[in-house]
C-alpha cells in the first residue's frame, strides 16, 4: 500500500492577531489555534489518493501538547495516524531546525509503517510565511520536490510517476516526477472535505502518537530547537502606520474629477517612474 | 508500496562541506532568475540593492546565471551592476528544476564563497533558496523587504511578520553565506549602463541529464498574464462592482495604464474573477507604484496585501469605507460614472502628448 505523510502545523489564526496600540506588542490571547490553512489542502490531496488507490496516510506535526487537537482534526477527516513530535528541546526552531526534526520523524515513520512514497506540505504557514520547510525536508531526505502545486493531474503506480501543475507568477508548469516526491499545496489545489461521522467518532477517541527527543536514537541535539537554528530575530517592531494625507477629489462633475485626479497623479514622481510621457 | 533496500543514506545538510573559514567568504551574490533567456525584473532590482551592500562591505557584486542559451544575461547582469558573473549554460538547465539548479548553486557558492546570497522571493526563488540553505546548511530569511549590513558584516534582513502587522530583522551569525529571498518591486534597479565591464566565469553543470528524475512537460503561460507580484500598476475591484461584467471596465483602465487587474477576496470567492487576481492575505501581497482600489471597502485582510503601494487611489460610494484612510487620493462617488471618465481622461492626455510631440 502507498504510504503518504502529511506535514501540518497548528498556528494562531493570524487574521485574528491584533497589535496592542499601547505596548506595540502582539495580542495572542484569545486568538484561535487552527490547522494551517494550506496544510489542509495537502491533507485533502493525500486523502483523495487514499480514496482512489488505497493508502496509509500519516499526519505529523511538531509542536506543543495542545497540537494533538490539530492531529485529531486530521484523523476526523480520514487520516490513519497522527504523530505529534513534542519536547521542550524542540522549541524555538527556525526552518532549518524544523526541517531536521520533521525529516527525522518521517524516517522514523518509515521504520514504523514502511517506506514513504509521497509527502504533502502546505505551501507555507500562516504564522511563518516562509515556505522553506517543505523544500528543507525534501533536501534532507534527498527527494525531489514539487512546490506550489495547483493541480494533481495523475499518479501512475506502475511507473511510480506523478504529473502535477505548478503555479508560477507568469504561468503554469506541467511537471512529471518520480516517486518518492514531496509536494507543497496551494489552496486552489482542492477543497478540503468535512469530517465524516465515523471520522468524528474515531477522532473523539483517538490519542495521537507522541514522540519526544528520547524516541529518536540518532537525534543530534545540537541541530534542534533554538540552538539548532542559525537565524536569529534581532529586532521586531511595529511599522509606523502609513501617514496618509488623503486628498479628496471633488466628484460633483465626473469629467472634471477625472481630469483633476490625473493632474494630481502627474504632479507626483509617477510619470517618471512609470515612463508616462 | 515503495520498496527500497539497503542502508539509508545519511541525512543531507547536517554539516557544512568544504571551507568553513568564514572570513574567506567575500562578495554579494544574486541569483538571476530567467525564463527563455528573459530575466525577471526582481533579479535586476536585487543586483541594484547588492551594489549598495557591496559598497558598504567593500566587496564585489557577483551574479549567478543558470539556464540554456543565457550568455546574453551575463552581459546584462554586468550592465545592471554585477562585477563578476558565473554562468552555467546547458541544455538540461533550460527549464528550472530544483536539483540540477541547486547543485550548480552549491558548487558556485562553495567554490567562490560569497558572504551573502540573494534571490527573488518568487515561487522559483523560494523553491531554490529553501533547498540550497538546507543543503549548505545556512540561515535563510524569506521575503525580505529591507536589507542592510552592519559593522560586523552581518546581513540584516527585515521582513513582514504576522500578516504584515510587524517587521522583524533577522540575521545569521553561525554560517556563511547569509541568505535571503526578497520581494519584487521593493528595491530599485540601477539604470542599465552598457559601458560597464566585468568578468564572466563559465561553470559546468553538476548533474548528468540521466540523474534528473523530474521533467518539465510544458509551460502554459497565463492568459492575459496576471503577474500581480511584479505589476507596477494594479487596478483592483471589489464587491462594489456589483458583478463580473464591470471587470471589463477595470481591464480597460489597466490596459491604458500598462497595469493588471486585481481583486478582493470577496469577489474571487463569488466567482466574478479568477483566484490569480486576488490581492491580500490569502492572495498575493503587492507593492505597485500605483494601486486603484475600486469598490473595495478595505477589509484588513485586503489592506495588508496592498498598503505598501506607493500611491493608492480609492473610489467608493461609501464615504466611510476604511480604504479611504490609507488612500492618497479619494473619490467618493459612483464608480460606473467615474471609471469611464478616467479612462477617457487618460486617452485624451495621451493624445495631447502625441500632438505635442508632432510639433
Amino acid at each position: 500500500m502507498l504510504h503518504i505523510v502529511v506535514c501540518i502545523k497548528q498556528v494562531p489564526d493570524s487574521r485574528e492577531i491584533r497589535i496592542d496600540p499601547k505596548t506595540n506588542t502582539l495580542i495572542r490571547q484569545g486568538v484561535p489555534a487552527i490547522v494551517n490553512y494550506y496544510d489542509l489542502h495537502g491533507l485533502e490531496e493525500a486523502l483523495r489518493i487514499k480514496d482512489e488507490f488505497g493508502a496509509r496516510v500519516t499526519v505529523i506535526t511538531m509542536g506543543p501538547p495542545s497540537a494533538e487537537k490539530a492531529l485529531c482534526q486530521c484523523v476526523s477527516m480520514g487520516a490513519d495516524e497522527g504523530v505529534l513530535v513534542s519536547d521542550r528541546a524542540f522549541a524555538g526552531a527556525d526552518t532549518l531546525a524544523t526541517s531536521y526534526v520533521l525529516a527525522l520523524t518521517i524516517q522514523k515513520a518509515e521504520d514504523t509503517w514502511g517506506p514513504v512514497d509521497m509527502i504533502f506540505c502546505g505551501k507555507q504557514t500562516l504564522d511563518g510565511d516562509t515556505g522553506q520547510v517543505g523544500p528543507g525536508i525534501a533536501c534532507r531526505l534527498d527527494m525531489d520536490q514539487l512546490t506550489y502545486v495547483e493541480l494533481f493531474e495523475s499518479l501512475d503506480i506502475e511507473k511510480q510517476e506523478v504529473v502535477v501543475r505548478r503555479h508560477l507568477e507568469d504561468g503554469v508548469e506541467r511537471v512529471r516526477a518520480r516517486l518518492p516526491v514531496l509536494i507543497t499545496a496551494l489552496d486552489i489545489l482542492n477543497r478540503p472535505r468535512r469530517a465524516s461521522l465515523p471520522g468524528v467518532l474515531r477522532a473523539a477517541r483517538y490519542k495521537p502518537i507522541v514522540w519526544t527527543t528520547n524516541d529518536f536514537s540518532n537525534l543530534d541535539r545540537s541541530k534542534i530547537g533554538l540552538k539548532g537554528s542559525p537565524t536569529i530575530v534581532s529586532k521586531t517592531w511595529v511599522p509606523e502606520p502609513k501617514q496618509v494625507n488623503t486628498e479628496y477629489v471633488d466628484s460633483a462633475n465626473v469629467v472634471a474629477a477625472a481630469t483633476d485626479l490625473l493632474n494630481r497623479l502627474y504632479a507626483t514622481e509617477l510619470p517618471q517612474k512609470l515612463g508616462w510621457s | 508500496m515503495a520498496e527500497r533496500t539497503g542502508k539509508r543514506k545519511p541525512m543531507i545538510g547536517l554539516q557544512p562541506e568544504g571551507d568553513i573559514d568564514w572570513s574567506s567568504y567575500r562578495g554579494v551574490m544574486v541569483f538571476v532568475e530567467q525564463r527563455n533567456g528573459q530575466a525577471k525584473p526582481v533579479s535586476w532590482q536585487l543586483i541594484g540593492e547588492a551594489t549598495r551592500l557591496a559598497a558598504k562591505l567593500n566587496v564585489k557584486v557577483m551574479a549567478l546565471v543558470i539556464g540554456w542559451q543565457v550568455s546574453e544575461l551575463a552581459e546584462e547582469s554586468i550592465y545592471h551592476g554585477a562585477d563578476e558573473v558565473y554562468v552555467c549554460d546547458s541544455k538540461e538547465l533550460e527549464h528550472y528544476r530544483t536539483r540540477p539548479y541547486s547543485r550548480v548553486c552549491l558548487h558556485v557558492i562553495r567554490k567562490y564563497k560569497p558572504e551573502i546570497v540573494l534571490m527573488g522571493a518568487t515561487n522559483t526563488g523560494r523553491d531554490l533558496a529553501g533547498a540550497i540553505a538546507t543543503h549548505l546548511p545556512t540561515g535563510l530569511t524569506a521575503d525580505s523587504t529591507q536589507l542592510d549590513v552592519d559593522e560586523e558584516r552581518l546581513l540584516l534582513a527585515s521582513r513582514p511578520a504576522f500578516s504584515e502587522k510587524m517587521l522583524a530583522t533577522i540575521l545569521c551569525k553561525q554560517f556563511k553565506p547569509q541568505m535571503a529571498t526578497a520581494r519584487a518591486g521593493v528595491f530599485e534597479q540601477l539604470p542599465r549602463d552598457t559601458t560597464r565591464t566585468g568578468e564572466v566565469i563559465q561553470v559546468p553543470p553538476q548533474m548528468d541529464p540521466g540523474e534528473i528524475a523530474t521533467e518539465m512537460i510544458e509551460f502554459l503561460e497565463t492568459k492575459g498574464s496576471v503577474n500581480l507580484a511584479e505589476a507596477e500598476v494594479i487596478v483592483a475591484g471589489g464587491r462594489g462592482l456589483g458583478g463580473p461584467a464591470a471587470f471589463e471596465m477595470l481591464k480597460e483602465l489597466a490596459d491604458e495604464l500598462g497595469g493588471v487587474v486585481g481583486a478582493s477576496r470577496a469577489v474571487v470567492d463569488l466567482g466574478w474573477i479568477g483566484h490569480d487576481h486576488q490581492v491580500g492575505q490569502t492572495g498575493v501581497t503587492v507593492r505597485p507604484k500605483l494601486y486603484f482600489a475600486i469598490g473595495i471597502s478595505g477589509a484588513v485582510q485586503h489592506v495588508v496585501g496592498m498598503q505598501n503601494s506607493s500611491y493608492i487611489v480609492a473610489i467608493n460610494k461609501d464615504a466611510n469605507a476604511p480604504i479611504f484612510k490609507i488612500a492618497n487620493y479619494a473619490i467618493v462617488g459612483d464608480l460606473f460614472q467615474i471609471i469611464p471618465a478616467i479612462i477617457q481622461a487618460v486617452r485624451t492626455r495621451k493624445l495631447e502628448r502625441l500632438q505635442l510631440l508632432k510639433y
